[in-house]
């Protein structure tokens, strides 16, 4: 086993981290203050290559890999949450079901628009009363002629209202429980498509929050994602996915607030010496430290599975899941996250409360990678499912 | 048409510098970065490329370790690199510096819409002196302190920035043009870049590569042929404390412009 | 041509090279005159000025007045202006013809543009931007002594030693180092604008001025570039980050923040740099957010950083303490900010900062004055 990174991965490394600190840093406060979604960063994403990190340039993506994936995500997390949280939405949550479920003329049709962040992607599962049970979908798809006819309503969708593509999943047969719920590739400029209110959040306040609304809602029979009924399936898969970009999303939080906190303990003098000289602080950024390294090999293991897999599907060999590996990453990152940026800000102190510093900022983003794309629960139940204990 | 861009890897100074005790640099304790200025001719050259869709060739002379910078302005969007590294080339000043560089950009052939974009100087040495004198012995034009550029056919207009203003200047290629960071603010890498820049060409000049050069002379490069050697390097007086004013009048603030300029920093 | 730089015995002379723009004289001028002066009677040679241009002849007593006893004045119409090509070639033949052992420049940014281009063309050594000159090896000792950390009563030196010592800062300032060009001659030097002294000017000195025209050969072919127009303009000031000189206002100003600010700029635009605030500036509204300084705000290394009113927080800390040299203006004596200062006035800053300002426009007008016009 390897653990050292390759030359490109090393070189992207240094890239995400000088795009992060010049783009994203001097702006995350400010975007979060105002809860204003950062559309001029998402185009610049777009520009370097960062909106299409896995796929094949044939789709207009960078050909690049899981890993080089995971690693833009936890750089942008190190200093924003809401950019991180941009990134892996649109990536694995819109782009991947559809590279990896889509016919060929949908794949040329939409991938290139979404790798360049000509378009932006989002994937809309939830409902009012289908969060963590998903399989209760309400919103109905409805066969007619040469189009389907969605209504419902889906909730709390990131990226909603600045996205151009949906993935959004539908009951075509009510009567077949999961095996009738399918997926399609919504346009916001079809007929009956809406964007709803706006979520307040508590954090990754500038990323968009929003509900959907679909009154009769035109989609053209030939957007139906993957085979009629198989949408539940393809909803899992996609969030196993999701989950290596949320866990990487922690990853960077974490690691963001550890280099925070090394930076201010050096500085910060209380009782005539450095706040680094007490025991109690360099006990605890030992113990964060460690924390943040083991949900880095935790993710980057996950991410580097999830490309093994895809590798052995593109070349018809077998595949083996990465479902267990995704949730232990997501599972393990996001709570070592909201841990290591909560101690982050107790040693700060009083300025670590402050908005005036990132640290609040970090703990306040960092929460909600416990809940979203299958909370910690969901992912003690796949992991121990999968261990076969249930 | 295509541009090559001279670079130059050097330590990064705007962070802690470290001394030797002997009064010389600590290279291996800092970090080392394609320098500044030169960032900025190699974006000048790749929007030049987004226009015209030039070849970008990015050269630097340096040890075996600036390849590695080469392939990262390759990820950025050049074409090429090329690597000018020997043993003989070692201790060179600018003047035997500006000659190996000269003779490596005559070896790749410099043709009559070509361009030659170089950092207007390295944050090491500070000289300001190679551009010039790699025009000098490709015998084009140059201009140098470019904060604006613009090609139209075979001509470049430059604004060439000086203390109290600017000059307009119009020159045609082939030339050599230094540029400041007032011309542009340099792009990323970009991931596809990343992952291609390994398949793309890093070519070595060794010695033996330019020997048959006509501006190759062993007697003219590296330490022994360079025409400035170093007499004497040594730190200044270690920073003191700092030092309180106590009377804040007249006197006070002269005696700080003195010593200020004293230090050269005003 | 008999024309060969590496024959060091028929070399003689110190040289000048006096840059004019629009038939007036640089203050550099005077100081590397003045420089040459010293180094000239030293090796018990000639100073003579280098001057270029067109209908630049009342120029030449101005030039000897501050110590040069010989102008060898190169004119016509196509050195007007300056051109890389028109000038490296007139000096590039005047050097040939008279060959002189030493050549400084100004290192403006025209000096620093003709300096290498020649050098390459003469085949010698060039030192960029020198802040300090000296022949003789005893000079040159005492200058160690003061000025760097090296045992001078140790080292073996040759008191012979005739070769023009230049010396110039490297990696910013960090380190010093003193170059010789021992084989070839001119040894060039392009010297720092500010940092020579201009000696007393000599009425005398100046009515001897002895004018030799040097023949100049220059044709259409000669040059190969166009100066379309040259533009006289403020230079743009660059935004915080990359400022050399950054003076900022804090909480201090409150009292009077027009006046605070006032002053401020105006200390600002005499260093040639720019203005920032402390986050309580920035918060009250006294200045916009681009000028923050601080954790929050920009982080800036500056050649000077000018700390007005400010206390040092560890937040503004944070985005300063790497400037070259922090000189800090506060009431309170045990403000943190003089922690980090390396000079410290304590005072009020409404008084102290225009004196300051003066002090430096005075300085700078000693060296920028008698700069003289033709008609």
């Amino acid at each position: 086993m390897d653990f050292s990174l390759s030359k490109e991965h090393e070189m992207l490394r240094e890239m995400y981290r000088a795009f992060a600190e010049n783009e994203v840093r001097p702006v995350a406060a400010e975007i979060d203050e105002q809860e204003r979604f950062p559309v001029e960063l998402v185009k610049k994403l777009g520009r370097y290559g960062m909106l299409g990190i896995p796929f094949p340039k044939k789709y207009g993506g960078a050909g690049g890999d899981m890993l080089a994936y995971a690693m833009c995500v936890e750089e942008m997390g190190k200093v924003c949450g809401t950019t991180a949280v941009i990134v892996s939405a649109h990536t694995s949550l819109c782009c991947a079901p559809i590279y990896e479920n889509g016919t060929e003329a949908q794949k040329e049709k939409y991938l290139p628009k979404l790798c360049s962040g000509e378009w932006i992607g989002a994937f809309g599962l939830t409902e009012p009363d289908a969060g963590t049970d998903a399989s209760g979908q309400q919103t109905t798809a409805v066969l007619e002629g040469d189009h389907y006819v969605l209504n419902g309503t889906k909730i709390f969708i990131t990226n909603a209202g600045y996205a151009d593509v949906y993935i959004i999943f539908a009951m075509t047969d009510k009567s077949k429980g999961t095996r009738g719920i399918s997926a399609f590739i919504v346009e916001k400029v079809f007929p009956g498509f809406s964007v709803g209110k706006e979520e307040r959040k508590m954090g990754i306040r500038a990323s968009s929050t929003r509900e959907l609304i679909f009154d009769n809602c035109v989609v053209p029979k030939e957007n139906l994602l993957g085979k009629d009924g198989r949408g539940f399936s393809i909803a899992m898969k996609t969030l196993d996915g999701g989950r290596i970009g949320i866990g990487a999303q922690a990853l960077g939080l974490g690691e963001g607030a550890v280099e925070e906190t090394i930076k201010y303990v050096k500085e910060r003098k209380q009782f005539g010496k450095r706040i680094s000289e007490f025991q109690n602080t360099q006990f605890q950024l030992a113990d964060m430290h460690t924390r943040m390294k083991a949900a880095q090999y935790l993710v980057y293991a996950a991410a580097m599975k999830k490309q093994a897999h895809m590798d052995a599907e593109a070349c018809g060999g077998k595949a083996e899941g990465y479902s267990i590996d995704a949730s232990m990453a997501k599972l393990f990152a996001s709570e070592a996250a909201s841990d290591v940026t909560r101690r982050a800000v107790q040693l700060f102190g009083g300025y670590g409360y402050m908005r005036e510093y990132p640290v609040e900022r970090l703990m306040r983003d960092a929460k909600i990678t416990e809940i979203y794309e299958g909370t910690s629960e969901v992912q003690r139940m796949v992991i121990s499912a999968n261990l076969g204990v249930n | 048409m295509k541009i090559i861009v001279c670079v130059k890897q050097v330590p990064d100074t705007s962070g802690k510098v470290a001394v030797n005790p002997d009064g010389t640099l600590n290279r291996a304790s800092m970090p080392t970065i394609t320098n500044p200025d030169d960032m900025n001719a190699v974006e000048a050259a790749l929007k030049l490329k987004d226009e015209t869709g030039c070849k970008v060739i990015v050269i630097s002379m340096g040890p075996a370790p600036a390849a590695k910078m080469l392939r990262e302005l390759i990820a950025m969007g050049a074409d090429e690199g090329v690597l000018v590294s020997g043993r003989e080339f070692g201790g060179s000043d600018t003047y035997a510096t500006s000659q190996i560089l000269a003779a490596a950009i005559h070896k790749i052939g410099l043709d009559k819409d070509d361009i030659v974009l170089c950092g207007r100087q390295a944050i090491d040495g500070d000289t300001a002196q190679v551009g010039p004198q790699i025009a000098e012995k490709l015998g084009i034009p140059q201009v140098t302190y470019c904060a604006e550029l613009k090609k139209t056919g075979g001509t470049l207009t430059v604004r060439r920035m000086l203390e109290d203003g600017y000059m307009t200047v119009k020159v045609k290629t082939p030339c050599l043009i230094t540029c400041i960071k007032e011309l542009n603010a340099p792009r990323y890498m970009s991931v596809a870049g990343i992952f291609e820049c390994n398949q793309k060409s890093v070519a070595v000049f060794d010695y033996e590569a330019l020997k048959d050069e006509p501006l190759i002379d062993a007697t003219t490069i590296g330490l022994k042929g360079s025409p400035t050697n170093i007499f004497k390097s040594f730190t200044p007086p270690p920073k003191g404390v700092g030092m309180m004013l106590e009377g804040a009048d007249k006197a006070d603030c002269e005696k700080l412009a003195g010593m200020l300029a004293a230090k050269h920093i005003i | 041509m008999s024309y060969n730089s590496m024959d060091i015995g028929a070399f003689k002379d110190v040289w000048v090279f006096c840059e004019q723009r629009e038939g007036k004289l640089m203050p550099t001028d005077f100081e590397l005159i003045s420089e040459g002066r010293k180094l000239a009677d030293e090796l018990g040679v000639q100073l003579c000025g280098l001057l270029l241009g067109d209908g630049v002849e009342c120029l030449c007593r101005e030039l000897a007045g501050y110590g040069a006893d010989k102008i060898i004045l190169c004119e016509h119409p196509k050195l007007a202006t300056y051109t890389t090509d028109a000038y490296a070639k007139v000096v590039c033949d005047a050097i040939r013809e008279y060959k002189p052992e030493v050549f400084l420049i100004g290192a403006s940014t025209i000096g620093r543009d003709l300096g290498p281009r020649c050098a390459a063309r003469l085949h010698t050594g060039l030192c960029a931007d020198c802040t300090h000159l000296d022949v003789g090896v005893g000079k040159y000792l005492e200058f160690l002594r003061e000025n760097s950390t090296l045992d001078v009563a140790g080292m073996a030196v040759d008191e012979n030693d005739r070769n023009l010592k230049m010396t110039r800062p490297a990696f910013g300032g960090h380190l010093m180092a003193s170059i010789i060009c021992p084989r070839f001659r001119p040894a060039m030097a392009t010297v720092r604008p500010g940092v020579m002294r201009k000696a007393p000017f000599c009425e005398e000195k100046a009515d001897a001025v002895e004018i030799v025209r040097a023949k100049v050969e220059l044709s259409d072919a000669d040059i190969q570039t166009e100066v379309v127009e040259v533009v006289k303009a403020a230079r743009k000031i660059v935004d915080l980050v990359g400022a050399e000189y950054v003076v900022s206002v804090g909480r201090g100003i409150g009292k009077n923040t027009e006046l605070g600010l006032r002053l401020a700029e105006e200390l600002a635009a005499e260093l040639g740099g720019v203005v920032g605030g402390s986050r309580a500036v920035i918060d009250s509204g006294w200045l916009s957010a681009d000028h923050q300084v601080g954790q929050t705000g920009k982080t800036v290394h500056p050649k000077v950083y000018v700390a007005l009113g400010i206390s040092g927080a560890i937040q503004h800390k944070a985005g300063m303490q790497d400037s070259e040299c922090v000189i800090a203006v506060n009431k309170n004596p045990n403000a943190p900010i003089f922690e980090i200062a390396d000079y410290g006035i304590c005072g009020d800053l409404f008084k102290v900062t225009p004196m300051l300002t003066e002090a430096i426009r005075k300085l700078r007008g000693e060296k920028a004055r008698t700069v003289l016009a033709c008609d």
